[in-house]
């Protein structure tokens, strides 16, 4: 059986513990909105090794965003601490690459410009930054869009767009907020997959906000659920499936059903009992 | 309703000419000469001036003193304009005494400029500087102040300098504005010039139209006004040009259709 684990409980069975790369300690964060104080999160605890590939998954406007945005050193908490190899983040944390929920791409710049971007401040040579946008650009299928901007292009492309700017600088840890939500099933799949080969070949770690609650399982070495308000952690799923993940394959997998089904079962109880009910059949 | 391009210069032309046949026609019929002259004299004596020389003597001078005032004022008001942009506590207070000097009329300080510079080239030169300068560096300040902060801090968190950030996410972004005010100055630039011509100076299509109408020329001043305008068109297409240049991606916008 799968093992509803506390957030600071220390298995983590995909690898060797290690000290935790990013660590949230009591964290609350409170936005003054409207001449009253309204709390964001409140009391996460949550500590993320090296390499894992964190889901994070609940209801809109449970705090998911914000924690990734204190994890970027975009502000503090309000209590507590948000620790990156162990030091207090008090400013923008340039380890980390930041994939917003916009885009966020420049208009001025072509695609191929836009993922040349990082490469660009990097100091990169004109013929390194070519090649390496250019496979970029192979990675996330926009092969024939590299010279169209982003306002010729298509919601899903930009999204895929700023994906390859993200893996284009290469931080040592993804915060990916919804990267892909806007994306067809096919297109959806293969980023995931190579999302997976990425961060278990080169070790990045990954923190991952979706809404789609397949996803939170398919990708993660743990999946943290948030329920609000104010959002707060509601339960930590071990998923205890092989590091090597066939992503297509994982559908009839047994354990996988049964982890999907748990976290129906905490997302939405209710239609849970009858969803699952069906499949099981 | 969208009219095909044959359509509008159809409508254009035709619109000019029943104008100028109007003009000709009422000219010693229902208005006197002495007011509208008629076009055919004022052609003729575009032609004259244009023959002699005096109209591309007279012309050069005002495309500089507009020209050079707006290089300068546009330098000048960039610089300030991006500078203000980020710094906000100088902008913070600088801000009332900007905002009164803008909304001076500028043709106020004529007379001082005249006082401080004299009556030659750096009295216009400077006086259509001073109004560029103002409408250019408003419009800049807008723009880098209009600039993503997202866009800023995701340069940020790649490592960015100060000033690869100022050049490749504020300059690019404040860019539109910046041209907004470049394109807006053209005509107040032509105008700076005309007016110190036309105040003191013997040289200038401004002095051209003060000099005819003073001898009650009205042939003449026609011609000037007619020389003015064709040199406004083709100040505004330049920066036209210019704008497509600079900002290829806008192009792409515009042309883009609609769509949600």
């Amino acid at each position: 059986m799968s093992s509803v684990l506390r957030s600071d409980d220390k298995v983590t069975p995909l690898r060797t513990p290690e000290r935790a790369l990013v660590e949230f300690r009591g964290v609350e964060k409170r936005f003054f909105v409207d001449g009253s104080w309204n709390v964001a999160v409140e009391g996460v605890n949550l500590s993320i090794v090296q390499g894992q590939v964190v889901t994070l998954v609940g209801p809109s406007g449970c705090g998911k965003s914000t924690l990734l945005n204190m994890a970027a050193g975009m502000f503090r908490p309000s209590t507590g601490r948000v620790l990156y190899r162990a030091e207090d983040v008090v400013a923008l944390n340039t380890r980390v690459g930041y994939m917003t929920q916009q885009d966020h791409l420049l208009p001025w710049r072509t695609v191929f410009n836009n993922i040349a971007l990082p490469l660009e401040i990097k100091g990169l040579s004109r013929a390194a930054r070519e090649q390496r946008v250019q496979e970029l650009v192979h990675l996330v299928g926009l092969d024939g869009f590299e010279r169209y901007y982003p306002s010729q292009v298509s919601g899903g492309m930009k999204k895929r767009c700023a994906l390859a700017r993200l893996l284009a600088y290469d931080p040592e840890t993804l915060l990916m907020d919804e990267p892909f939500g806007a994306l067809d099933a096919q297109m959806r799949l293969s980023l995931q997959v190579e999302l997976l080969r990425i961060s278990q070949q080169l070790g990045k770690t990954v923190l991952f906000v979706t809404h789609d609650l397949d996803e939170a399982i398919a990708l993660a070495h743990r999946c943290v659920v948030f329920q609000g308000r104010p959002g707060h952690i509601a339960d930590v799923i071990d998923v205890d499936l092989p590091v090597e993940r066939d992503l297509v394959g994982l559908r009839f997998d047994t354990r996988y059903v049964q982890l999907t089904q748990q976290l129906w079962r905490l997302m939405a109880p209710e239609m849970a009992a009858s969803a699952t009910g069906g499949k099981q059949s | 309703m969208k009219l095909s391009v044959g359509t509008v210069y159809f409508w254009r032309i035709t619109l000019v000419v029943v104008f100028l046949a109007v003009w000709q026609f009422s000219s010693g019929r229902l208005v006197s000469p002495l007011f509208i002259s008629a076009p055919m004299n004022v052609m003729s004596r575009l032609w004259d001036l244009a023959a002699s020389g005096k109209l591309v003597y007279h012309a050069s001078y005002t495309a500089f003193h507009a020209l050079a005032g707006f290089a300068l004022g546009a330098l000048a008001g960039t610089a300030l304009g991006v500078i203000l942009g980020r710094l906000q506590w100088l902008a913070h207070i600088l801000d009332p005494f900007l905002m009164g000097f803008y909304s001076l009329p500028k043709i106020a300080l004529a007379p001082l400029f005249i006082l401080w510079f004299g009556v030659g080239t750096e009295m216009k030169v400077l006086f259509v500087a001073l109004i560029v300068f103002l409408l250019v560096f408003l419009n800049t300040y807008t723009g880098v102040r209009q600039v993503s902060r997202e866009q800023v801090t995701i340069l940020r968190l790649m490592q960015a300098s100060e000033a690869q950030i100022l050049r490749k996410v504020v300059l690019p972004s404040a860019i539109t504005w910046m041209f907004a005010g470049l394109r807006l100055s053209v005509p107040y630039a032509l105008i700076g010039a005309i007016m110190g011509e036309m105040l003191a100076s013997n040289r200038g299509l401004g002095y051209v139209l003060s000099d005819a109408t003073a001898q009650f020329d009205t042939a003449g001043a026609f011609a000037g006004l007619v020389a003015i305008i064709a040199m406004a068109v083709v100040f505004n297409a330049t920066v036209r040009v210019a704008e497509r240049l600079v900002m290829p991606w806008k192009g792409v916008e515009s042309e883009r259709e609609l769509s949600f």
